[in-house]
């Protein structure tokens, strides 16, 4: 492979530190180094190659001599296409990362710009190189590979009660506003350009027909636009729904106009049986997307039912059948974007009842990693897509286009809420209009659907493709930039911390049955009324169907409170046991605090969790024997290997009772692994104090004494241990009790720091068991 | 007020709308559906409460109805319960829903928050003593799942404790061993639902149209 190095200064490093110039210089020698191959291997010109060959002397003609067997041969042919895309997922992985690495520019600066610079860069280097630029952005691609998972990722991830309460408003303004700005855009783009007898330039050839197209494909709020801006600005969550969920909406309105318009843009007219046409088109369109959508949600619910022995491959389930949403719906040119949604939105309540908890990470961590990089690369081909042109140039046009769309979307926004704030019963304030307005930004699906139209039908696709970049460009830039900043002038409500906790799901509840008592007496049939058939259906029909085992019958609150306890509980672990929750409440207050102050109960039986079926006790045991077993050994070798074994050493003892107080925290958090059902939640019921307890044969329980109720500040790790060594006979014999730490003694100050150390590599030890722990995870619980 | 004629006009109206809020509309929608629950009665009793059928579905009937004829939620002062209500009564109780307008002040605002906050924590505290007790709480999330099947009361009872965990620790912070916290009083309780934005959704849509005869 050819490889040269150009000249080049290293950009925009600024006053770092040398460790990240350095690092920086790198990243910018490889992505120099890296794009010659993709612009020489993108190039028709193959007899680069094979003069390659021959200079290497590995490919002779058919009647040669014998020569010596060639020890290293070039062959690239095989694999470019591979080769060429994970060059470019590695170049995209490797800016994303450089940017973190310079604070203060992506404060300001949004990632979406400045991958759209380095797409710029990458294209004008190829094209300084001398070579062709790859037609990057090809509408294909772009469909059916760049975009499904940005949008599955939000799709299966849409915050449901958030998006249904402000359905009425986000459909009003995807199809009302999205058609009120294709015609007005379109309408005076075609008026503009007629309007120009002195001086004459292609702008007259512009027929109203290719205008309302252009008009349809400028006018679409862009969804990864949108996510990639918004995201980095946190407004509170109703913003952030409304103007992300038209984004989404819209497709279906973009869909019908853009085939429209195109199918009759040849003709010229378009009849009045058209438009009707047309409006019946776009219901099929929205609705048999989301029906596409809905039914593979379902069966993908349905499959997870019986995933429970084959965990490996569930997340393999959800996005398969989502795909297959996607592509059936583009098949009958269906909203492919609203089957999408609708079929992450459907499964995801019944799969994530079904799956393990590992399946759940992999799906959430897959998802975004494949949304993340999808994301970098359209940006980045933008850039790219923009050097390689076609490009041509009118003032006018551009100039017009770009003054049209922000006015068509304030008018369309102000207008449309001055209705919908009739119907609302939270009103939208003119800061709230301000941000949705000016947070509708355009992005590469414009591109695309610019970039499909036939070039001899639209003779002026050229001029609709630099408008169409100029637009994007603007949004991104300019509003993108500016619109952080204008929330804090602005100061509007930002995202709340999503804390929630067991008293808001208990009045969320509450509130919903109560609005939906008082609606009953009322005697209308409103919003809260229809909500509560639909649950009950759900839970009496729906649910039994999809999940699997006990969990259909589990509510909502009970499924919220086993959560909360699996968090809790693991970050118990991961915070290395004795320290205080980060996340728990800074207080002292504990469970003996706010029982009553009666005389201890006669029978202590009455403290008693209730009993197992036999059954699931001899599992539970043995399951925790054999975990304890794992982990002993584990830790043994751990020992042996890295840790300081000599048995006479100061520290060693402490070392011991760690490796004692890790276990108990492992079986801890099996425990709660295996404890998913109502009967075994009580062991878990106090999450910053526990009472002691003798420990029964007959139940498994764990029950430590975390907090020392008098003085919370001195509970820390390497105290706790101290204190335990002194009843380690006792925690060997039983395994499970502590005592309270008495006070603090021991003069193993120096060794903290070690101590501390080996304390985190333990823990990483101990809370990624591998996956031969798999087999244990007969239990799906939701995390 | 007296008792109201069976056909109030205009005058009786305004005295109500100017206590509540509502509309002359949404009074006389109001007023149509008080005569249809009482059987054109003067006054409501629990019995006829009890006998709309789709209230019957619902996990916490039992306390929807009891703040119907609390008098704390009167707007007068007062305390413990009657046994029938008349139109007024039943007016200022839904009062309690009406969204707020769009432009109000901040006091406004939270003046109107307090309030339903107060509505609901009458709604928690049955015994009229200005605390939720533990076991008041606990009965609170034994109502809500009594619907959901034979969960039993241990599950209740726990999530209640953890729930009753949080409050303490939000409103008292440090807590000897041996203090007890009696219950969550109306401050404790503003402060825990600080962030819930109640004002925004305790609400429900007042129609000033009739579709009373659509529904039983």
């Amino acid at each position: 492979m050819p490889s040269r190095t150009g000249s080049h200064s290293p950009a925009g490093i600024g006053k770092s530190l040398p460790e990240r110039g350095l690092l920086l210089l790198m990243v910018l020698v490889f992505l120099e180094g890296s794009v010659l191959p993709l612009g020489a291997a993108s190039s028709p010109d193959t007899s680069h190659q094979t003069n390659l060959g021959d200079h290497q002397g590995t490919h002779t003609g058919p009647n040669s001599t014998k020569k010596p067997f060639p020890v290293l041969a070039v062959e690239y042919d095989r694999v470019q296409i591979p080769f060429e895309i994970s060059l470019w997922v590695l170049l995209a992985s490797l800016m994303k990362l450089g940017f973190h690495l310079i604070p203060r520019l992506s404060s300001i600066v949004p990632e979406s710009c400045l991958l759209i610079v380095v797409g710029l860069l990458v294209g004008g280097l190829i094209k300084l190189a001398g070579e062709e630029v790859p037609p990057v952005l090809d509408s294909r691609l772009f469909f059916l590979c760049l975009l499904p998972p940005i949008i599955l990722d939000a799709g299966y991830f849409l915050p449901i009660r958030p998006f249904m309460e402000n359905l009425g408003t986000i459909l009003m303004f995807a199809v009302v506003g999205t058609l009120w700005n294709a015609f007005f855009i379109g309408g005076v783009l075609y008026g503009v350009a007629q309007i120009q007898p002195a001086n004459p330039s292609d702008l007259h050839q512009l027929e109203l027909l290719p205008c309302l197209l252009f008009g349809s494909i400028i006018s679409a709020v862009d969804p990864v636009a949108v996510l990639a801006v918004f995201e980095e600005i946190h407004i509170n969550e109703l913003l952030h729904i409304l103007v992300f969920g038209e984004s989404l909406l819209n497709d279906a309105v973009t869909v019908v106009l853009y085939h429209l318009f195109e199918e009759y843009a040849g003709v010229g007219t378009v009849t009045l049986l058209d438009g009707v046409l047309g409006v019946i088109s776009f219901f099929v369109v929205a609705l048999g997307g989301v029906l596409v959508g809905a039914i593979y949600g379902i069966l993908a619910a349905f499959t997870s039912r019986f995933t429970s022995h084959t965990r490996v491959i569930e997340p393999l389930f959800v996005f398969v059948y989502s795909y297959m949403a996607y592509l059936s719906a583009e098949i009958f040119h269906l909203s492919g974007i609203m089957a999408l949604i609708a079929c992450g939105a459907v499964m995801r309540p019944y799969v994530e009842a079904n799956i393990s908890h590992k399946s759940h990470t992999t799906i959430k961590y897959f998802l975004k990693m494949w949304s993340s990089v999808s994301e970098t690369l359209i940006f980045i081909f933008l850039g790219v897509a923009t050097v390689d042109g076609p490009h041509a140039w009118n003032w006018t046009f551009v100039t017009v286009t770009v003054i049209l769309c922000l006015v068509a979307r304030v008018i369309g926004v102000v207008g449309l809420t001055y209705v919908i704030n009739k119907f609302r019963i939270v009103k939208l304030t003119t800061k709230d209009q301000f941000i949705i307005a000016y947070g509708g930004l355009r992005g590469a699906i414009a591109f695309s659907l610019g970039f499909l139209l036939n070039q001899d039908h639209f003779p002026m696709r050229k001029m609709f493709l630099t408008a169409i970049i100029t637009v994007i460009f603007f949004t991104v830039f300019v509003q993108g930039m500016t619109i952080k900043p204008l929330v804090e002038l602005l100061a509007v409500k930002k995202k709340q911390e999503a804390k929630r906790s067991i008293n808001e799901e208990i009045h969320t509840q509450f509130l919903d049955h109560l609005l939906t008592g008082i609606e009953d007496i009322c005697g209308h049939y409103g919003h809260h009324h229809w909500k509560d058939k639909l649950n009950r259906f759900n839970k009496k029909y729906v649910k039994k169907c999809l999940i699997a085992g006990e969990r259909s019958k589990e509510p909502q609150l009970i499924a919220f409170y086993h959560k909360m306890e699996m968090k809790q509980a693991i970050e118990l672990v991961e915070s290395g046991g004795g320290v205080k929750l980060p996340s728990a409440m800074p207080s002292t207050v504990s469970m003996q605090n706010i029982q009553p102050k009666k005389p201890p109960p006669a029978k202590p039986v009455e403290r008693v969790l209730p009993q197992l079926p036999k059954g699931r006790e001899e599992e539970i045991r043995k399951i925790l024997r054999s975990n304890l077993q794992r982990t002993r050994q584990r830790l043994r070798s751990y020992n042996r290997h890295t840790l300081v074994a000599d048995p006479y050493e100061d520290g060693f003892s402490d070392l011991l009772i760690k490796n004692q107080r890790m276990v108990e925290l492992e079986k801890k958090v099996s425990d709660a692994l295996l404890v998913s059902t109502k009967e075994d939640i009580l062991s878990f019921s106090d999450p910053q104090a526990y009472s002691m307890k003798p420990v029964s044969d007959s139940v498994p329980t764990i029950q430590v004494d975390l907090a020392s109720p008098q003085s919370p500040d001195s509970v820390n790790l390497l105290d706790e241990f101290r204190h335990a060594g002194q009843q380690q006979p006792e925690v060997e014999d039983q395994g499970l009790m502590m005592k309270p730490p008495s006070g603090p003694s021991g003069p193993n100050k120096p060794r903290e720091a070690d101590e501390a150390r080996d304390q985190q590599k333990l823990m990483r030890c101990l809370s990624d068991p591998g996956p031969s722990a798999d087999e244990d995870e007969d239990e799906p619980f939701l995390p | 007020m007296g008792a109201l004629q069976s056909l109030p006009g205009q005058p009786e109206y305004i005295d109500l709308a100017e206590k509540t809020g509502f509309s002359f509309e949404q009074i006389g929608v109001l007023h149509k559906r008080f005569k249809q629950l009482s059987h054109n009665e003067e006054t409501l009793r629990r019995d006829h409460f009890n006998e709309i059928p789709d209230l019957a579905c619902n996990p916490i009937r039992a306390q929807i109805v009891e703040a119907f004829f609390d008098r704390r939620n009167f707007r007068q002062n007062g305390e413990g319960t009657v046994e029938e209500i008349g139109f007024e009564e039943f007016l200022v109780v839904m009062s309690h829903f009406r969204p707020p307008s769009l432009h109000m002040t901040e006091e406004q605002r939270e003046s109107v928050r307090k309030e339903k906050l107060r509505f609901l924590f009458n709604m928690h505290d049955t015994d009229n003593d200005g605390t939720i007790t533990l076991e008041e709480y606990r009965h609170v999330v034994e109502e809500l799942l009594s619907r959901s099947g034979a969960l039993g009361k241990e599950t209740a009872k726990s999530i209640a404790d953890a729930a009753m965990l949080e409050v303490a620790s939000i409103s008292m912070g440090h807590m000897e061993p041996d203090e007890f916290y009696e219950g969550i009083t109306f401050e404790h309780f503003l402060k825990l639902l600080n962030e819930f934005e109640i004002e925004s959704r305790m609400n429900i849509r007042f129609l000033n149209m009739d579709t009373t005869t659509l529904c039983k």
